[in-house]
């Protein structure tokens, strides 16, 4: 593998080639807002939180899809990069219903988090408040539409790494839901194996633990890069 | 068929022409105004008349004056004259009239002199409404695959890549990139198999363009992608065509077959080693699978969304191979391309936009339809030399090119060349060649509504800017068009128009909030008059009292 020098905020940093902007950059603590990537899954590009400014390029890219190349110049932060986050935060915010006094992730919820550090404490557009429902036919788990931001983290933790491909998004646009199966209940899923991997990588309060109060819903990401790394070591 | 037989099939092909010859569109604007029967008619009458051994009728594609149909021509040896709005009850008389040799349904004709035609320059639509595309006999016969043959067998591929590179051909889907250049990275790709995939998923309001060239000139679309297979060492191409376009779907199909049957397609082409077949895929109505990396998507059996590039298409493309996407025109002036060569097809248009353009008139303008014209005539020729102006005493207003992604160019730039850079200099884009002109009587304000509420509507969901933000957008233009709107809400907008562009993850969101931008930019005096509850255009409807 060879190997590139590259400039990340005007830090020199090493890399591997084929890896990705995203990977070098919190490698070198340096960092990045995302909300759909997930260490472990592949990239999907979508939340439009890691845009970063790369010199020569008059196209924003986002960190966790590009692989880096030799010389790179980039700038993760910028008064207009910030600007154009909180502006993507406040347009999940009024999308569907975010009310976080009343969330089971309440405290531990990376959209919370995120507009927390990224300073986004109002939202100027109108809120959408689209009537959705909630699956609770789970024996174990639940699903709240209201709290989905469509990151497809539990898309792709059920297809990539569990293997069953429960999940999946119906519809389009604005209207895109989240459904498994075919668009059964969740209890009546005959893929689900019932193991919660996606109710442990979903960022906000859509998926949880059923009989959990208010901020009670802590999940654990973390055991993805190990799984993958006990799975390398054994193939 | 080898090359030598391909041309002495069409010197054949040409002698057995007949003296007398009665054309009649039968793409999908005329078959609409019972075109179809009306050949039908007319082959009757030529039977009844005893005019069979001299005199031909023959189906042929759209000539583009969309407005005048069902739009027919006779041919008196060398002697051609048009006829416009044919009907039925006309097909004794014609006939007759041909017979004896008198001028034709004189109250009818329509000659090719007028600016429409004589102003145009046919390059992918040369053959259009000379022959039928249902036969390829009829594309032999003035050429056809001549020009894949020669290639096969006179030129190596990467001299066929050089000379569409020397061509100066820039892709005709709307971002207007180096078609030659593209080539040449699929050539030099590394990854077996190849693939090449014309897109027809043309999804424009108003825009046909590609629609017309795959209904009447099916061959020619075939021959550019089998060219373009041979040039960058693909087996295997995809003709994804929305499934919209049923009539263009079957005669694409229909073409496949005849092209194999001949050895043209399939392989060993020509009776050489070369193979390339060609499959339709069909659009099952998103428009965002016209963006290349929802195509692809599309085709794999997936969800049409797009994704990050790169890896561009010409490095990881279909199933991850290196792939080669052209938008139907593009592929369809290939054929020229080789047969002319580069530096003739490089004469044509401007300096950095070379060869012709299919753009499709719509809207407040007296000729709807189509034209092809070379790149940089203005704006005015286009709408007032060929388009014959607007309509009913009214005057010119804005013309929107590009579709949903596009523009509104008011009057002060009538005067503009038409070519890539001059169009996104005024905001706009070439975009796949639609044009939407618009009269006094319309609203800029509800225009751009309208087409935030199609790019909201059309948004796949992926990303946020475009999913959320389009929705936002509609909101605030909505509330504006009804009076109900305050300077922060258009403050808002502008910001948001920035936020959905400059974040969004593919050219649909990126380029959504142009017609916005474009109309903000040379009609703000309409957005201000909606703020104190008036419409100038009188259209929108105002839930608030004007203020006097």
């Amino acid at each position: 593998m060879s190997v590139h020098t590259l400039l990340i905020d005007g830090k020199e940093v090493g890399a591997g080639s084929g890896q990705t902007l995203l990977e070098v950059a919190r490698e070198n603590h340096i960092p990045i807002p995302t909300l759909c990537y997930l260490e472990g899954l592949s990239g999907w590009g979508a939340c439009r939180l890691c845009l970063m400014e790369i010199e020569g390029q008059s196209k924003l890219a986002p960190a966790c899809t590009t692989q880096v190349w030799e010389g790179m110049r980039v700038q993760t932060s910028s008064p207009r990069l910030n600007r154009y986050r909180r502006g993507v935060l406040e347009l999940l915010f009024a999308e569907r219903n975010h009310v976080c006094a009343i969330c089971v992730s309440s405290g531990h919820c990376e959209l919370q988090t995120l507009a927390q550090s990224l300073g986004m404490d109002h939202v100027r557009f109108a809120y959408l408040y689209p009537a959705l429902g909630v699956d609770a036919s789970h024996e174990r788990f639940a699903l709240d539409h209201n709290r989905c931001v469509l990151c497809t983290r539990c898309v792709r933790v059920c297809h990539e790494v569990e293997g069953a491909h429960t999940w999946d998004i119906a519809g389009r646009g604005v209207e895109s839901l989240l459904v498994s199966d075919l668009a059964e209940p969740w209890g009546a899923s005959e893929s689900c194996t019932g193991c919660g991997k996606c109710v442990q990588v979903c960022p906000t309060g859509a998926l949880f633990l059923q009989g959990k109060a208010a901020g009670e819903m802590q999940r654990r990401t973390g055991f993805l890069p190990y799984l993958q790394r006990m799975r390398r070591g054994l193939a | 068929m080898t090359l030598e037989a391909l041309k002495q099939q069409a010197e054949a092909l040409q002698q057995q022409q007949k003296p007398l010859e009665v054309s009649v569109c039968v793409s999908a604007s005329c078959i609409s105004l019972n075109s179809q029967k009306l050949a039908e008619t007319l082959e009757q009458e030529v039977r009844q008349q005893g005019l069979e051994a001299a005199c031909l009728v023959r189906k042929v594609g759209c000539r583009g004056l969309c407005s005048r149909g069902p739009l027919g021509a006779v041919r008196r040896r060398e002697e051609r004259v048009l006829l416009q709005h044919l009907a039925l009850e006309d097909a004794p008389r014609l006939v007759a009239e041909l017979k004896d040799g008198q001028p034709v349904l004189l109250e009818k004709q329509l000659s090719f002199q007028t600016a429409f035609f004589a102003r145009q320059l046919p390059v992918v639509t040369e053959h259009i409404g000379s022959i039928d595309p249902e036969k390829l006999d009829d594309y032999l016969a003035v050429g056809g695959y001549q020009s894949l043959l020669t290639a096969l067998t006179e030129r190596s591929p990467v001299q066929v890549v050089d000379e569409v590179v020397a061509s100066g051909l820039r892709g005709r889907g709307g971002a207007g990139y180096s078609t030659g250049l593209k080539w040449r990275t699929v050539a030099k790709a590394q990854g077996a198999p190849k693939y090449v995939i014309c897109n027809g998923d043309e999804g424009d309001p108003g825009a046909y363009m590609n629609r017309s060239v795959l209904e009447s000139d099916p061959h020619r679309v075939l021959e550019g992608m089998a060219i373009a297979a041979y040039a960058v060492g693909a087996s295997l191409g995809y003709l994804y065509v929305r499934a919209e376009y049923p009539l263009a779907i079957e005669r694409l199909k229909k073409a496949i077959r005849q092209a194999e049957r001949q050895g043209l397609l399939g392989q060993n082409i020509g009776g050489t080693d070369f193979n390339f077949a060609v499959e339709v895929r069909l659009g099952a109505g998103a428009y965002v699978c016209g963006e290349e990396t929802a195509l692809l998507a599309s085709i794999e059996g997936g969800r049409g969304l797009p994704r990050p590039r790169p890896p561009y298409p010409a490095e990881k493309g279909l199933f991850g191979r290196p792939t080669l996407i052209n938008n139907v025109e593009t592929f369809a002036n290939i054929p020229s391309i080789l047969r002319h060569g580069a530096a003739w097809f490089a004469r044509l248009g401007t300096e950095k936009s070379r060869g012709t353009k299919v753009f499709a008139l719509a809207g407040k303008i007296v000729n709807v339809g189509l034209v092809e014209v070379p790149m940089g005539m203005t704006l005015r020729e286009i709408i007032f030399d060929l388009g014959g102006g607007i309509p009913d005493g009214d005057h010119f207003k804005a013309v929107q090119t590009g579709g949903p992604s596009g523009g509104c160019i008011p009057a002060d730039y009538l005067d503009s060349p038409v070519d890539y850079e001059s169009l996104t200099a005024l905001g706009s884009i070439m975009g796949s060649g639609g044009m939407i002109v618009m009269g006094s009587d319309t609203c800029m304000v509800d225009v751009a509504r309208y087409f935030m509420g199609f790019c909201r509507d059309e948004s796949c969901g992926k990303c946020v800017p475009c999913r959320v933000g389009t929705v936002q957008l509609y909101g605030l233009l909505d509330k504006i068009s009804q009076g109900q709107a305050t300077a922060s809400d258009l403050a808002l907008l502008e910001e948001l128009c920035e936020l959905v562009q400059q974040t969004s993850l593919c050219g649909l969101g990126q380029s959504a909030p142009n017609p916005v931008l474009s109309t903000l930019r040379y009609f703000p005096q309409e957005y201000q008059a909606h703020l104190q509850g008036n419409c100038p255009a009188g259209v929108c409807n105002m839930t608030k009292e004007a203020v006097v």
